[in-house]
């Protein structure tokens, strides 16, 4: 179990049990208070369907058999929600599947019922408890006196900030039942840059010649690269690049950016003063195939370089 | 279109693989959506076999690939995948007879210190409570609260207090009965909870459970139905107690392994436990339907003493069979 803090999320590692580590991003509290608030207000709207219908019933004629049900599905939506579709929904009840967060075991290990139980019975201490305190405090204590309101209210806020403590985001549930609650993991498989001529993704229309030749990339030939201009840059920039022409792919930038990255690649690796004149998508291109093939390349043997020279 | 004159690695690696992630892909998107059952026997099947294959080349892309798209993707899709296959093993109605068959008798058999400690906090409150209001009857109104006591005070006739004992109600029973259910099940599971205080709740909650149980015998005995109290209180008693000890047990437990985490780190024990003794706080609870439904109907509806003694007797040698003998063989091996 280790983390570490990429960007604004913070990266929890499972080690799964088929031995690799699975970087989860840790689900932000804001959305885990929104997941609990709309689940709580589908509790509360069922409790009172089931009172009001058995009101209903109990007015014609059906007796005490209506609040005796009342009683106990009131019992079970409280106790037994968030368990039953944590269960059952591969740990997102509602609330926590319209917010994009899941439950996963800590250690690894699959999420267990056993383990949905103690995190979910912890909200009688965390939340229930010193909730109900402090709108009836006569309920649990009889002669409660007026700074009983003010405990609880420091109780609950304990409890309910608890998960700004740790880094983990973690609850008094989550604690004692070895869980962690995850942003629900999501990425879509675009084409592979390098590899064009296989799967190509929905353009926008295009009018040819006025910003050079749509892809697929021209033949290496055209730009070739030299060992020493491809030794210069790392991973890193590979990727910021790879990010500006998926970018560009998708409409959402301005060329000016990619003509501005395409001079500074230029000036950096020293291209040839003779050919200075490229058209600017498919040098970017070329260069992005060429520059990961040799990345990849050092790679095998054992070489990856993150970031540029100097 | 040509296709470029050659394939890099990783893309080539790609090519070959990608068929089965944008299949696993669609498998994901069913279950997030439907739960595992939207799936047929054969996708079931194919789940983990896909979810493996996903996992392996997630491994390889890391070694190979500089596809950042690439590597987030199967990132995210492994992850997916693993909260499937990991999320719900069992499907719901195995877990519940496994529990019930196996881990719910041979966890109170591993806490057996824990509940048998519990279980003698009660009995020294319920001792105490006794001695004490024999000794001074005033004490009984420290020792039960006003809504506990419903007009049972030292100042009730004997007549009255025997009413109470023999008072069938009448049309109300099953709300009685799911009153009683659902708050003792509170009751129980807020001790659990509680034990994450270190568990000093839990053993005030047993104690204070006790003297009022005590005193309470005390006032009937001292107008001699001490007997007949018993048999009043003992036949869903006997469920009703020890579903209390064992929720009891659980938040101890819990206390203990936070303050004594032994060679564990405080939170790793805390989860190692936790979730062993939420199976005592669970089963507890169907304890309190079973004690809930004895004291609702059963109570109400027979008055002979007699018979209430031995349904004491049949429930007593019922969960000491139970919590004993059951389970005690291994249990099938589910994990995967």
């Amino acid at each position: 179990m280790s983390a570490i803090a990429i960007g604004k999320d913070r990266i929890h590692r499972v080690p799964t049990p088929e031995g690799i580590s699975l970087p989860f991003a840790v689900a932000a509290v804001g959305d885990r208070a929104a997941a609990f608030l709309f689940d709580l207000l589908i509790i509360i709207a069922g409790t009172v369907a089931v009172w009001l219908l058995a009101l209903l019933g109990s007015r014609v004629g059906l007796g005490s058999v209506g609040f005796s049900f009342a009683l106990l599905v009131g019992f079970l939506l409280w106790n037994f929600y968030f368990v039953h579709f944590e269960i059952s929904g591969g740990g997102a009840t509602f609330g926590k599947r319209k917010m994009g967060v899941r439950v996963i075991s800590r250690d690894g290990g699959p999420l267990t019922a056993e383990a949905v139980f103690a995190r979910n019975l912890m909200r009688n201490l965390e939340f229930y408890l010193p909730v109900s305190a402090l709108l009836v405090p006569e309920a649990l204590v009889p002669e409660s006196p007026g700074w009983g309101r003010l405990l609880a209210l420091g109780w609950l806020g304990v409890f309910a900030l608890m998960p700004f403590f740790n880094q983990d985001r973690l609850r008094c549930g989550d604690l004692v039942a070895g869980t962690l609650v995850v942003k629900a993991p999501e990425a879509v498989l675009l084409s592979d840059l390098s590899d064009r001529a296989t799967v190509r993704p929905a353009r926008r229309p295009q009018p040819t010649g006025v910003t050079g030749p749509p892809p697929p990339p021209p033949p290496s030939e055209e730009f070739p690269f030299t060992r020493e201009q491809l030794d210069i840059y790392g991973v890193h920039e590979l990727q910021v690049l790879e990010d500006l022409l998926r970018r560009d792919d998708q409409g959402v930038l301005d060329l000016r950016v990619l003509e501005d990255v395409c001079e500074k690649i230029k000036a950096k690796i020293g291209w040839p003063a003779d050919r200075w004149q490229v058209p600017v998508r498919p040098f970017l291109q070329a260069f992005y195939r060429a520059q990961r093939a040799a990345l990849e390349q050092r790679m095998l043997f054992g070489q990856r370089r993150e970031r540029k020279k100097g | 279109m040509t296709a470029p004159a050659f394939t890099l690695k990783s893309a080539q690696f790609r090519r070959e693989r990608e068929e089965a992630w944008r299949e696993l892909e669609m498998l994901l998107l069913r279950v997030e959506k439907g739960g595992l059952r939207s799936l047929t026997a054969g996708e079931l099947n194919r789940l983990p076999v896909l979810y493996r294959g996903a996992a392996s080349s997630l491994s390889v892309a890391t070694a190979i690939s500089l596809d950042k798209n690439l590597l987030d993707y199967l990132t995210a899709l492994v992850g997916r995948a693993y909260i499937c296959v990991y999320g719900a093993k069992r499907r719901p109605e195995e877990a519940v007879i496994e529990f019930f068959r196996h881990d719910f008798p041979a966890v109170v058999r591993r806490y057996f210190g824990f509940v048998a400690l519990s279980f003698a906090l009660m009995a020294l409150g319920v001792v105490a409570g006794y001695r004490m209001t024999k000794a001074d009857p005033e004490r009984y109104y420290s020792f039960v609260g006003d809504s506990q006591a419903q007009g049972r005070t030292p100042a009730a006739s004997t007549k009255e207090l025997r009413e109470v004992l023999y008072s069938g109600g009448r049309g109300e029973l099953s709300v009685f009965a799911s009153f009683l259910f659902t708050h003792n099940s509170n009751i129980g599971m807020l001790c659990f909870a509680l034990g994450f205080a270190a568990g000093v709740p839990v053993i005030f909650l047993l104690l204070q459970n006790g003297l009022g149980l005590g005193a309470m015998a005390a006032l009937y005995a001292s107008r001699g139905l001490g007997g007949e109290f018993w048999a009043w209180i003992l036949p869903h008693g006997v469920t009703e107690l020890g579903a209390i000890c064992l929720c009891g047990a659980a938040g101890m437990v819990l206390g203990t392994s936070l303050v004594f985490p032994g060679r564990q780190t405080r939170l790793r024990n805390l989860a190692l436990h936790g979730r062993e003794v939420a199976r005592l706080a669970v089963g507890a609870v169907v304890m309190f339907l079973v004690a809930g439904a004895i004291e609702g109907f059963f109570r109400q509806l027979v008055q002979d003493v007699g018979v209430r003694w031995s349904l004491a007797a049949v429930t007593l040698a019922f969960w000491a069979w139970y919590f004993l003998a059951v389970g005690r063989e291994q249990p099938r091996e589910a994990r995967p």
